[in-house]
């Protein structure tokens, strides 16, 4: 691998050709994932999180999809743009790819270890027999009790987090060694969520897998994640280490999204500070910065020109796309400036 | 206010198979108190909050408010009576409002249906929606024209424009991106406090269930497991499932998210067709006894206001 990182996305955009017009999902975004790593990429609907990875992963429909600019290149090697064959390669061998629906991305007149098995007699050329074996020790891995039995099983005889195992093992059958899983815990019960999140961190930390985790939520992210992205109107106006993102949120976005949410760490009811307003029309972009229209600290200059993503020097992976780091901004009032200066001050 | 006595809501499955949705639930709200009702899916809920109101007829027990008792079975007459006080805001905004109607028909239909004019019911619907932080000019616009936040805001509005004394809030922000979760949240606190509302909150987000409620009830399997003073409930669970529940939910803390020890495999939810005596938690228990499968656990207080359904708390 040598000095690539596992997977190195550059200026990635992406558009859909709608009856509307042209939706501007994705807007240049650049990240890189090491192996062994949980990268979280945090938004709200809309904001491009799963058409990033989709696009990626060369499974947004084009048309309408079109990948306008960029590249992304997992292990030194491009794989925007290959043919479908190519594609193939690659997809759920080396990238396994688990979805937020776990009833609806699974075939339900296949049985599940039929499923699991189609997957290594593809891409490792294994013999039924062969191929069966190791899916039952898959279901085992991804602790399924009664994982012979469960085999024989159709999909509507899983419940959704047994379903989730499933899934995840099948994602693992080809030992891929980067897992994307867009909201896996979204339509799960919490108790079941707290499972399913244990079960990706121990893939991470026992077999060095290196995990994509796309969410809405933020709890979520503080659980499972070591560094994040938060994408706003298609582009990454944060990213750093975990705790860079939640202790020293350098963009006002961020910093919205946390006061927005009910905390019981100090067992004090904090008044909920919502962000006022919605996310922009896509459909023609804002040319200034996307959360200006919303951010209670916007200044003329953000309303005209989008601003570069500023990084702080020392801490080379914690950068924000916001005015108020440039050099020379007025020290905000109201914002959490302890924040701003401990992460940027040069 | 509010007060069931052993509800209960049976459904019938098919043959010889009856499922327990709500099996015996005691439960009072207080004037101006909100209660928030937590619980996994297939807990009996949304359930409990629909069979309260009449949208399901109970099966058996008893329901009360203001001290009257609620018919076990509502007719037309009774819906449009008791809708003047009793309302409910759904959890999904795009289902629940019809595709068809302007925004001024949907909030308006309430009072319509009470024969108020019309140019009344426009001044009202206009105030409503100043009200709920939407424009007065929205009124001639359709459900699809609006964000599903703007949407909760219009059901909100709907339930709201009668005067209700109570209101079940059936996952209003589940469907809802945070930011937006937070506007809905304070709109909610705001007109509990300025009109006296009492409100029925069912969600599945323990965080914000104990941001909102003065009171938490926990479900499991259509019975009530745990119910007292939130922070109560939540920073000191007795039952363990309302344990498992405050352990699983995750914080925005990375530091604290760190400290907490993994998940055991604690299995999950059994189906509750055709269920026997015993906990209904016992299977999933990692402190299940003998007398657990065996005997129902009675709801006992354990301090004030704060009661358990568990055989753990038997002794004392």
């Amino acid at each position: 691998m040598g000095t690539h990182k596992l997977l190195e996305v550059s200026n990635l955009s992406v558009e859909f050709e709608t009856y509307g017009g042209v939706v501007k999902a994705v807007r240049g975004v650049d990240f890189g994932v090491d192996a062994g790593e949980v990268l979280a990429i945090v938004g709200e609907s809309g904001c491009g999180k799963s058409v990033t990875v989709q696009s990626i992963m060369g499974i947004i429909p084009m048309p309408p999809g079109k990948i306008t600019g960029g590249s992304a290149k997992l292990k030194g090697s491009e794989i925007l743009g290959l043919d479908a064959q190519a594609a193939n390669q690659f997809r759920g061998k080396e990238i396994g790819m688990i979805f937020q629906d776990p009833m609806t991305s699974l075939n339900p007149t296949m049985t599940i270890g039929a499923q699991i098995a189609e997957t290594l007699k593809v891409h490792r050329g294994l013999s039924t027999k062969q191929a069966t074996e190791i899916a039952s020790e898959l279901l085992i891995r991804t602790r399924i009790p009664e994982a012979q039995k469960r085999l024989h099983q159709y999909p509507f005889e899983f419940s959704g987090g047994m379903l989730q195992r499933a899934m995840i093992a099948q994602s693992l059958a080809c030992s891929p060694s980067l897992l994307i899983a867009d909201e896996p815990t979204t339509a799960l019960d919490v108790t079941i969520q707290a499972q399913i999140l244990d079960l990706l961190k121990e893939l991470q930390s026992r077999d060095g897998m290196a995990i994509i985790l796309i969410t809405h939520d933020l709890a979520v992210v503080a659980r499972t994640a070591q560094n994040v992205c938060v994408m706003y109107a298609g582009q990454i106006v944060e990213q750093g280490s975990v705790d860079e993102i939640f202790y020293k949120s350098a963009h006002p976005y961020t910093l919205g999204l946390k006061l927005a949410m009910p905390s019981n760490v100090s067992q004090q009811n904090k008044k909920l500070e919502p962000i006022p307003g919605s996310p922009p029309d896509l459909f023609s972009p804002p040319s200034g910065c996307g959360y200006a229209a919303r951010c209670p600290h916007a200044m003329r200059i953000c309303h005209k020109e989008n601003p570069p993503l500023f990084s702080d020097p020392r801490e080379p992976h914690h950068a924000a796309r916001c005015w108020l780091q440039a050099p020379g901004a007025p020290k905000t009032e109201g914002l959490h400036q302890l924040h701003l200066i401990a992460s940027h001050g040069e | 206010m509010i007060e069931t006595i052993n509800l209960k809501k049976h459904f019938q499955v098919g043959r010889n198979q009856t499922l327990h949705a709500v099996d015996g639930i005691s439960l009072s709200i207080a004037e101006n108190e909100i209660l928030g009702l937590v619980g996994e899916s297939g807990s009996g809920k949304s359930t409990f909050g629909k069979t309260l109101i009449g949208l399901h007829e109970r099966t058996a027990g008893d329901a009360f408010f203001d001290g009257l008792p609620l018919p076990q079975k509502y007719t037309a007459k009774d819906h449009l009576r008791y809708s003047a006080d009793i309302q409910m805001i759904f959890q999904d905004p795009y289902a629940s409002l019809n595709p068809r109607m302007t925004v001024l028909d949907i909030i308006g239909e309430g009072l319509a249906l009470k024969g108020i004019p019309r140019a009344d019911i426009q001044e009202e619907v206009g105030f409503w929606l100043r009200r709920v932080g939407l424009h007065p000019d929205h009124m001639s616009r359709f459900p699809h024209e609006f964000s599903g936040g703007q949407r909760q805001r219009i059901g909100i509005a709907r339930a709201m424009i009668i005067k209700p004394k109570f209101v079940v809030c059936d996952e209003p922000i589940s469907a809802l991106d945070v930011s937006v979760q937070a506007q809905v949240v304070n709109l909610l606190e705001d007109l509990k406090d300025s009109l006296g509302l009492t409100l029925l909150f069912i969600a599945h987000d323990l965080s914000m269930v104990r941001y909102i409620s003065d009171r938490m009830a926990v479900m499991y399997l259509g019975t009530l497991v745990e119910s007292g003073p939130s922070d109560a409930v939540f920073f000191e669970p007795k039952h363990p499932y309302t344990r498992l529940l405050i352990q699983s939910n995750p914080e925005a803390d990375p530091i604290l998210e760190r400290s907490r020890p993994s998940a055991e495999m604690a299995g999950e939810i059994t189906s509750p067709i055709n269920m026997g005596p015993g906990c209904r938690f016992a299977d999933r228990c990692p402190e299940v006894m003998p007398q657990c499968k065996a005997v129902t656990p009675q709801p006992r207080l354990i301090a004030s206001d704060h009661q358990v359904a568990c055989h753990l708390y038997d002794a004392t």
